[in-house]
Order: structure tokens, then sequence, then C-alpha cells
């Protein structure tokens, strides 16, 4: 029991840096919501129940949209398909007999960031470690999104303006790192951006909704890479 | 409308948990298969590029702050800086620019 609560106090404060970075950009995420005329009421469940940020974003221009369901489903599960490597990867570090409610919980709390800090941990995972991140950072994620989405309105104009690059920030906080390492990867994100601005300004491929650009995209670039440049065996 | 947002929210959190749940619970052994490795390895990386650009060019008052924030951006997550510190300098970047310049 003891051993829980100290694990449970590590994620804690190992929690604050992310569930602070949740609450910058879930804020413009707030903001964007109301923008793609989703309520403040829908945007807070959404952050809630998801807590996800580049599948949400993606999902703000399929509502506004009115694409099919099947649409955001599809969407979902390419832009959110890394958790599944995550999640891999996060089943061996628990313990070997870990409670099914341990892990329906963990699953949960499945995000980049809560994933790379969980399995730097030494040895296996306690599950009541990342019971203290997820508690720390649904917080700010969904508390943010509430203040976006309730303060949009009032911020002045410049100000918005401004806050609705903090999600392309974080997004390019994750990307770029891992490409100084590898050639590789710094010329996927180049096709990739290259290919997007094709999609956006070439006519017929411009009519695709940006929910489906992003799911033909990763598929063939992801694909091709996969098989041209084969990922070698990690340190494990 | 209203209703059709929550289904919406309903669809999306469904399919994101399952991702997430699914190899969690089921799935015991490592993923052998080389190509599903890689393929899943590079995911990520090309759906947030896709996402960022040409999206960021747009997503402020002028296409020149999107860039300036675009450039800063990403010197600053060449230079490994946090999450944190690269959103809110890029957003910093887009102030003082939309500042300078006439919109």
């Amino acid at each position: 029991m003891n051993q829980r609560i100290r694990q449970f106090r590590y994620g804690l404060k190992d929690g604050v840096p992310i569930g602070l970075g949740y609450l910058a950009v879930s804020f413009s995420f707030g903001i964007m919501a109301r923008k793609a005329g989703v309520s403040t009421l829908a945007a807070v469940i959404m952050s809630l129940t998801n807590l996800t940020s580049a599948g949400q974003f993606a999902a703000l221009g399929i509502i506004e949209a009115g694409a099919p369901f099947v649409e955001m489903a599809a969407a979902q599960l390419i832009i959110n398909l890394r958790y599944c490597l995550m999640s891999c990867s996060l089943s061996q570090k628990l313990e070997k007999g870990m409670p099914f409610l341990h892990r329906f919980m963990v699953s949960y709390g499945v995000t980049d960031e809560i994933f790379g800090v969980s399995v730097c941990r030494e040895g296996s995972l306690s599950p009541f470690y990342t019971y203290g991140l997820i508690c720390v950072a649904v917080p700010g994620w969904t508390f943010g999104t509430f203040l976006g989405a309730v303060s949009g309105d009032l911020l002045p104009a410049r100000l918005l303006s401004a806050l609705g690059v903090a999600l392309y920030g974080m997004f390019l906080a994750v990307v770029i790192p891992p490409a100084r390492e590898s050639r590789i990867l710094a010329g996927i994100i180049l096709v990739s951006m290259g290919a997007s601005f094709v999609f956006s300004v070439v006519p017929l491929l411009k009519d695709i909704s940006s929910g489906f650009r992003i799911i033909i995209l990763t598929v063939l670039i992801a694909g091709v890479a996969a098989s041209l440049f084969p990922v070698k065996e990690e340190k494990g | 409308m209203e209703r059709n947002v929550y289904l919406y929210i309903l669809v999306m959190a469904g399919v994101t948990y399952l991702i997430r749940m699914l190899p969690l619970t089921l799935i015991r052994k490592e993923i052998k298969n080389p190509w599903v490795r890689s393929f899943l390895y590079y995911v990520p990386y090309v759906t947030l590029s896709v996402m960022i650009f040409p999206a960021i060019l747009t997503a402020t008052a002028s296409i020149w702050s999107g860039a300036a924030a675009l450039v800063v951006g990403s010197i600053l997550a060449y230079c490994k800086k946090s999450l944190f510190q690269v959103s809110i300098v890029s957003c910093a970047v887009v102030f003082c620019m939309e500042w300078i310049l006439p919109v």
C-alpha cells in the first residue's frame, strides 16, 4: 500500500510540467472549438473523453464539415494509431500478472507525453505512477479547454491570433527533435509537409476534406517509408 | 447539430480508447513484423507534419506571422526545448510580428 502511494506521488510530481503544457495547448483548442461551432460543454467533454491533441484538433474540421461518422472514425484511427504502438510498448513494461482493471485504466492515459514519461521509468511500471501523471495531466487538459472556450470571446483578437499557433508549436516540438538524429525522419517530415501543401493547392485534391487528406497521406507516406526504410531493432 | 456533436464525440472517444486499450489487454507478445513496426513508428511523424503545414500559415491573422512561428518554433524544437517552451514562444512570435506589421 505504502509503495502504491509513493508511486502515485512520484507520478503527481512528474505530471506537473505535462499538466502545464496541456493547459496552454488545450486553451487554444478551446478557442478553436468555439470557432468551429462546438459548444463549451461539448469541447470540455471531448477533451475529458479523448485526451488527444492531434485527434481532437482534426475532429473540429470534421465536425465543422458535417462529415460522415465513418470519416471521423477512420481519421481518429489513423491519427491515433501511434497510441497502438505505445500501448504495445507499455504492455511490456507492466508486470505479467497485472489485473485487467489496471490495464483498462492505464489505457485511458496513453498520450505521447504520459507514455513518454511512463516508459522511461526504471524496471517494471507501477500503474499508480501513471495514475499520478493522469491526475495532473487530465485536469490540465480539460480545464484549459474550458478556459479557452469561455474566455475566447473576451480576449483581444491579436492575442487569439497568437494562441492559434500553440498547438502547432507543440507538434513541432514532438516531431523535430528525433529528426536531428535521423536523416530519414527529417526527409519524411519534409516530404509530408510538401505533399500536404500540394493537396491544399492542386485542384481536385484541394476538395478532399482535411480528415481524409491526413488519412491518405499518412497511409501512403508511412507505408512507403516502412517499405523503403524498415526501422532497425531498437535497444530494447 | 448539437446532438450530432455528441455522437461525433462518442465515435471518436470509442475509437481512440479501443486503440489504446486493445494492445494493452490483448497483445501480450511483442509485435515482430518489421514492416508493421516501421509503419507504426513513422505514423506520428507523417500525421503531425501533414497537420502542421500548410495549416500553420492560415492559423493566424497573417501568413507572415504564421511563417515566423513555424521558423522560430522549428529552431527551438531542433534545440530540444520543451513542448511548453516551443509552444509559448511560437505564440509570442506571432504576437510580436502582428504588433509590428499592420495586419
